[in-house]
């Protein structure tokens, strides 16, 4: 059961503005159905610019309806030069804090907030809602390296368990956790946790350690994607620096595999491994 | 939580744990101050509690339709499946595959997972929208280098009952180890091992109304299993450590209640969980059944809501003290909805919003009846609220 705070429990279930503004000057819609939460915003303003009103409909648990219902109070009353400071930490901050894994939906809250500001300034309000900024870091949530960036710097993070709690990135299959630690280092230079088995500077390895490496690569860098998609791989031999994998499910029968699947398994082996390494697919194994 | 006055909890999730009956109780309390001996000790005081133990053991046994010698206790649920994997693998060195379903409880999947990473080859059979086995696939699967097939008798989140007896014939004559989780099955609906080519099979004592940390791993004569526990010479030297003698003997006592409750399960408890079921289908806006209607638990029902959140609803609930559990995201911390879910194919704007309640012999038609009463009207309040409901 999560701990909620007493705030989070009040505007759960009393929420405050609930429904959609008539007319609205600004409409802001992020998440969707698949991921699990999902928020419209709509607001209107007065003679003076000021927000007059703001309304949610949100589709999620209790703290993306607290959050929701908190910001349409935050924001009435404000300009929108105000509003556009709103952070996420602002909305959890009001809400007397909310659990780490929850974090995201103060997220959702502001960027819906971002996205209805757009809407009325009649900027392009797409880049908000559906991720299109930046390149695809997460495919499973749909979430870019600008993205990510962000709730990194704006509160902080140092870890991808972090990055995930906040923003949902690496939440799914967890092929994308090498990427993301490579955009925390990159924001945040020194202070990452990083996990120390990254990248092919490990000397002269024996062939039990390179086997093992290899192994544990497939299984921690490309297995997750892969079962994410109903498919799978196997190692099935190691000669020399030939690797030889069977793909099986989904995988083994997509005609496209041998460019697809074989090119980003070799380039995480080269990543991980070693830059001699080469990946053959072994047919025999994958008709079965 | 919420710091509202305390409701009288009205029950309804049993496949997550159960109440200890009164009769299991007063039959463990003696052994704890009193009667604390340890059952291998070589004097009288122990030799009772060893006597209590055996009875106990016996009580399993007849419920299961096995002989004594063939039920070692364990600590839960999660360590019989453990063994009953590990343990088979280890006595079949040369043999490197498994078969198993994508709807297992984590106690097995997450094994069998590991052992993939270790280099074993793991087939998750896939189940249909309906959370039913193509069993064409299971025949395509087996062969000469599958160590064991481990499928669940019936799935906790769903209820569904899969075909475990036909299951079990179909991989003893093509000689692999059979292992079936019947945590969710046993004290349910009757199972009977004499007549049975099931080679192992898990319990657990909380699911039964018996206390948490004691399990069973049936473990049919002149099967071959490598101890996974070692350490003293307990159940054999097939379970090292001490015994849980009060959970042993309250897991015994829960067998015979439950033998002598199985028309009760199947009738009175069948009664409510369909009353239950068929009116929320029907004032509940958006509600859909998971899980075939027939070959189900009788205590259990999984219910979507389209475009409501299975958090949302729960806590909701929880303002009039009614416990039950939902497959969305949220309330298991991860990201993603419940995995039995989408193996079955459940649609996102529905597998988010699922409710699973179940039932056992201590619900009344009372405590039924005040769900169908709530739920609609907490249903609509939370459409009202998503921005997905068309309009
Ligand atoms: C099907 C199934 N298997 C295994 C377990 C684990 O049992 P235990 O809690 O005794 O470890 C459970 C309990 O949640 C279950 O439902």
């Amino acid at each position: 059961m999560w701990e909620y705070t007493d705030k989070v429990w009040d505007h759960f279930y009393h929420p405050r503005n609930a429904g959609e503004v008539e007319n609205p000057d600004g409409v802001g819609e992020v998440g969707s159905l698949a991921c699990g939460d999902a928020l419209k915003l709509t607001f209107k303003l007065d003679s003076d610019k000021r927000i007059a009103e703001a309304k949610f409909q949100t589709f999620g648990c209790a703290s993306a309806i607290a959050s929701s219902s908190v910001l349409t109070e935050m924001i009435k009353g404000m300009t929108l030069e105000e509003a556009s400071k709103i952070t996420n930490k602002d909305i959890a901050d009001q809400l007397g804090g909310l659990p780490d894994q929850k974090m995201h939906c103060s997220v959702m809250g502001m960027e819906a907030l971002e996205a209805a500001i757009k809407y009325y300034r009649g900027e392009d309000t797409s880049s908000v809602s559906t991720h299109t900024h930046g390149h695809v870091v997460c495919t499973c949530f749909g979430v870019t390296d600008d993205d990510i960036k962000r709730v990194v710097l704006e509160n902080d993070l140092t870890t991808v368990e972090q990055v995930t709690n906040y923003c949902k990135a690496g939440g799914g299959c967890g092929g994308c956790h090498g990427e993301i630690e490579d955009i925390l280092e990159s924001v945040q230079k020194d202070k990452v946790h990083k996990t120390p088995h990254k990248a092919a500077h490990h000397g002269k390895l024996s062939n039990i350690q390179k086997i093992q490496l290899i192994q544990q690569t497939i299984n921690e860098q490309v297995r997750p994607a892969l079962r994410a998609h109903g498919g799978n791989i196997e190692l099935v031999d190691v000669e020399g620096d030939k690797v030889i994998v069977a793909f099986r499910g989904m995988c083994a029968q997509c005609p496209s595999s041998e460019f697809t699947m074989q090119g980003v398994v070799e380039s995480k082996l080269r990543e991980y491994v070693s830059e001699d390494l080469v990946v053959i697919e072994s047919k025999e194994h994958s008709t079965e | 939580m919420e710091p509202s006055k305390p409701v009288k909890p009205i029950y309804l999730d049993n496949n997550a744990t159960t109440r200890v009956a009164d009769e299991v109780f007063e039959e463990i309390r003696p052994y704890f101050c009193e009667l604390y001996g340890n059952p291998s000790s070589m004097h009288l005081f122990g030799g009772q509690v060893g006597a209590k133990v055996k009875q106990a053991r016996e009580r399993v046994a007849a419920l299961l339709g096995c002989r004594p010698g063939e039920v070692i206790f364990t600590g839960c649920g999660t360590e019989s499946d453990n063994t009953a994997i590990q343990g088979t693998l280890a006595a079949y060195p040369n043999r490197r595959k498994i078969i198993t379903t994508r709807v297992e409880h984590p106690a097995v999947l997450a094994v069998c997972r590991e052992l993939e990473n270790r280099g074993y080859t793991v087939v998750e059979l896939a189940v249909d929208r309906e959370g039913q086995l193509d069993l064409a696939e299971l025949d395509a699967e087996l062969d000469e280098e599958t160590a064991l097939v481990t499928i669940m008798y019936a799935n906790n989140e769903t209820g569904v009952i899969f075909p475990i007896e036909e299951i079990a014939r179909r991989v003893s004559e093509r000689g692999s180890v059979f292992h079936t989780d019947a945590v969710q099955a046993v004290g349910k609906i009757p199972i009977n091992l004499a007549e049975s080519e099931i080679d192992l099979l898990s319990l657990s004592g909380h699911k039964l109304h018996a206390p948490k940390g004691v399990g069973v791993l049936y473990v049919r004569k002149g099967t071959r299993l490598t101890p996974f526990m070692l350490g003293g010479h307990q159940e054999h030297g097939r379970r090292a450590g001490t015994e849980n003698v009060p959970g042993i003997i309250g897991l015994g006592k829960a067998c015979d209640l439950a033998q002598a409750a199985f028309d009760v399960e199947n009738k009175q408890v069948k009664a409510l969980r369909d009353r239950l079921e068929t009116n929320l289908m029907i004032h509940c806006q958006g509600a859909m059944l998971n899980g075939v209607k027939d070959k189900r638990l009788p205590n259990t029902t999984n219910i979507s809501f389209e475009f409501v959140e299975g958090e949302a609803i729960l806590l909701m609930l929880n303002q009039f003290g009614v416990c039950a559990s939902s497959g969305s995201a949220c309330t298991s911390g991860s990201l993603e909805p419940s995995h039995v879910l989408r193996a079955m194919g459940v649609p996102f704007t529905a597998a988010h919003g699922s409710i699973r309640f179940s039932l056992s012999r201590y619900t009344t038609q009372e405590e039924v009846d005040l769900v169908v009463e709530k739920l609609p009207a907490i249903i609509n309040r939370l459409r009202v609220l998503s921005p997905f409901v068309p309009k």
